[in-house]
């Protein structure tokens, strides 16, 4: 890998620098014209992606009875702001929220670090059925988890953990997900740059610390976001194993507006748009390391 | 598990200048095992204990008798026999297909466009990733909600839109037996084609940039960079999604369950749903796993094909 040579780590590598001949050329008609459709593509792709937001949003600021009207109405008549003040009073909005934070940050934190330990050794370490571990792993993903929630359940029942906290923390924070992801992001980090560190006599848990981990913010910001996202909306793990009303998630809270004969549709709607602020402030802060990843962190071997 | 022998334990320890390569070998093999046992250990430890226990156990209670109260009982192959006449099973493992058919090829493709897309520069960059991310964030009871006011047959924003462009008859969407699939498959693509963007440009990201360079200096073009630089480089990540996304599809649930229910009649029932019937509907724990193994067989077929097509293409 020669090319890895080339790298200067000064040199945002992702930026067009203009140094070499061959960038120095303006843009032609025929590039102009792309770049345009670039965006047209993008914007019309982001009106039909956040078409169905801007209806909740605005759902969550109508009166109940306006939320289902034939033909439908997409401003409310009247912006019904107390909505978002209501909830809190009218619902225990602030006991799921604060439990689905717990919950959120206690698995994203395990998967996180047990998952990108574990797929070091997947992706690194050569050791006799380490294939067949992997394959092993990759097979309980191919399992619904439908199928054994029973036995997990009874085995947890019995130690005393249904209905804890714990028993959610434990149930999805040692996923083999976590270590499926990082394995196969580590697989595209060049073979060389542990295997130089290894000849220089840097420790396994040194090469993964300082060379894996810092090569890897991209996929770990990933997985961070997608733990804590899947953590945050799952609504069977909280259904069957938390009872008591205090330990309720958001997601079982969302679904108390829903009763048998009605539902309170712009209660739902407000809930889901608090429910969705915490993410999207989650993703916003992680999306800038996929920017920086590894063209910032660089391979200074 | 795989313990070093006792005797190359002996054998390292006797400090003798010079080993025989065929020692260091073994010790380097033994160095090696432990030190890749020791990372995996913190995660397999719970990993073993609430994941592959309880899948185990399904192997054995898929050939019992287990209802509420109950212990297993053995019944050998019972289950499977009922299985083969069980024609809402057959239904269910079509209706999987199907959705499993569309869903794969079309998300992924949308999700490498979008990522490669959105792995330029590009002024919005940021704003662009989230919003492509934002249908993954909410709430499946929110979302379910939302389309289903989206797609009502009269009224919904869907088919007034459809009319307004021409179409004079829009399909009922959910309240339609042909037609509540293809709706359940659209909200599906929309809500997981950014979350596999996701994946794809985290995979993007770590290809160095300097392998499109050089390929630039030796005059490739857009198509042959796509060609020879991106999809080989980005192989790893590519069979993570396509397996992730072929399990997902294969035992998609809350979506339907909240979205359709199964319905209309068993026109989108799954087989997972089957299985959540089976099993905490009517307290048939044996029978729903005894469809989970058949779910489990499926998904491990195409992993495993996916799997050996991977390792080849990586010679």
């Amino acid at each position: 890998m020669t090319d890895l040579d080339l790298r200067t780590s000064s040199t945002p590598a992702t930026s067009p620098t203009g140094t070499t001949p061959l960038r120095a050329k303006p843009l032609r008609p025929l590039e102009k014209g792309l770049h345009a459709l670039r965006y047209l593509m993008l914007a019309i792709i982001s009106v039909v992606v956040l078409l169905p937001f801007a209806w909740m949003v605005l759902s969550s600021l109508k009166r109940n009875n306006e939320v289902f009207t034939a033909p439908i109405t997409w401003f409310p008549q009247e912006w019904q702001w107390h909505n978002y003040l209501d909830i809190w009073t009218q619902a225990d909005m602030s006991t799921w929220l604060m439990n689905t934070i717990i919950l959120s940050v206690a698995v994203t934190t395990l998967q996180v670090v047990t998952g990108s330990f574990a797929a070091y050794g997947f992706s690194r370490i050569r050791f006799p059925g380490r294939d067949i571990l992997f394959l092993v792993y990759i097979g309980t993903i191919a399992v619904p988890w439908q199928a054994y929630m029973i036995p997990q359940f009874k085995m947890l029942s019995s130690v005393g953990l249904s209905d804890t906290r714990l028993s959610i923390i434990l149930l999805q924070a040692f996923g083999a997900f976590g270590v499926f992801l990082m394995k196969q992001f580590y697989d595209t980090i060049p073979e060389e740059l542990s295997e130089s560190a290894r000849i220089d006599g840097v420790s396994e848990f040194g090469i993964y610390w300082r060379i894996m981990l810092p090569l890897s913010v991209p996929s770990i910001a990933a997985l961070a976001i997608i733990t804590f996202t899947n953590t945050w909306n799952d609504y069977m793990g909280p259904l069957i194993y938390l009872r008591s009303p205090d330990l309720w998630t958001i997601q079982l809270g969302l679904k108390t507006f829903i009763g048998q004969y009605n539902a309170d549709y712009s209660a739902i709607m407000t809930g889901s748009v608090l429910s969705v602020l915490p993410i999207a402030i989650v993703f916003v802060v992680g999306q800038k390391y996929f920017v920086q990843g590894i063209a910032t962190s660089g391979l200074k071997g | 598990m795989t313990a070093p022998s006792a005797s190359a334990g002996t054998q390292l320890q006797a400090d003798r200048p010079g080993p025989t390569p065929r020692r260091r070998r073994s010790a380097i093999r033994r160095r090696q095992t432990i030190s890749g046992w020791t990372f995996i250990l913190p995660n397999f430890l719970g990993f073993g204990l609430l994941t592959l226990g309880p899948v185990l156990a399904l192997f054995y209670i898929a050939f019992t008798k287990w209802t509420a109260f109950g212990s297993p009982q053995f019944t050998g192959l019972e289950n499977f026999q009922r299985l083969m006449g069980d024609s809402t099973f057959w239904t269910a493992l079509l209706n999987t297909l199907y959705y499993a058919g569309v869903h794969i090829p079309v998300t992924l493709v949308l999700s490498l466009g979008l990522a490669m897309l959105l792995n330029q520069k590009l002024r919005g960059r940021a704003f662009f990733r989230s919003a492509a991310f934002f249908p993954y964030f909410t709430s499946i009871v929110a979302v379910a909600q939302v389309w289903n006011m989206l797609f009502a047959p009269e009224f919904g924003p869907v088919n007034q839109f459809l009319r307004f462009i021409g179409l004079d008859n829009p399909p009922d969407w959910v309240a339609s037996s042909t037609w509540a699939m293809p709706a359940v498959i659209v909200v599906s693509i929309w809500r997981e084609t950014g979350y596999y963007m996701l994946l794809f440009l985290a995979g993007l990201q770590a290809i160095p940039p300097e392998l499109h360079e050089a390929a630039k200096m030796d005059g490739a073009n857009w198509f042959q960079r796509l060609w020879n630089v991106t999809i080989p480089s980005l192989r790893p990540t590519t069979f993570f999604v396509t397996v992730m996304l072929t399990i997902g599809s294969f035992k998609v649930l809350d979506l339907i369950l909240v979205m359709t229910n199964g319905g209309p009649g068993t026109s989108t029932l799954v087989l997972s749903q089957y299985i959540y019937r089976m099993g905490f509907e009517r307290n048939d724990f044996g029978y729903a796993s005894a469809v989970s193994l058949v779910l489990f067989g499926l998904c491990m077929v195409v992993t495993i094909t996916q799997f050996v097509y991977n390792r080849r293409k990586e010679r």
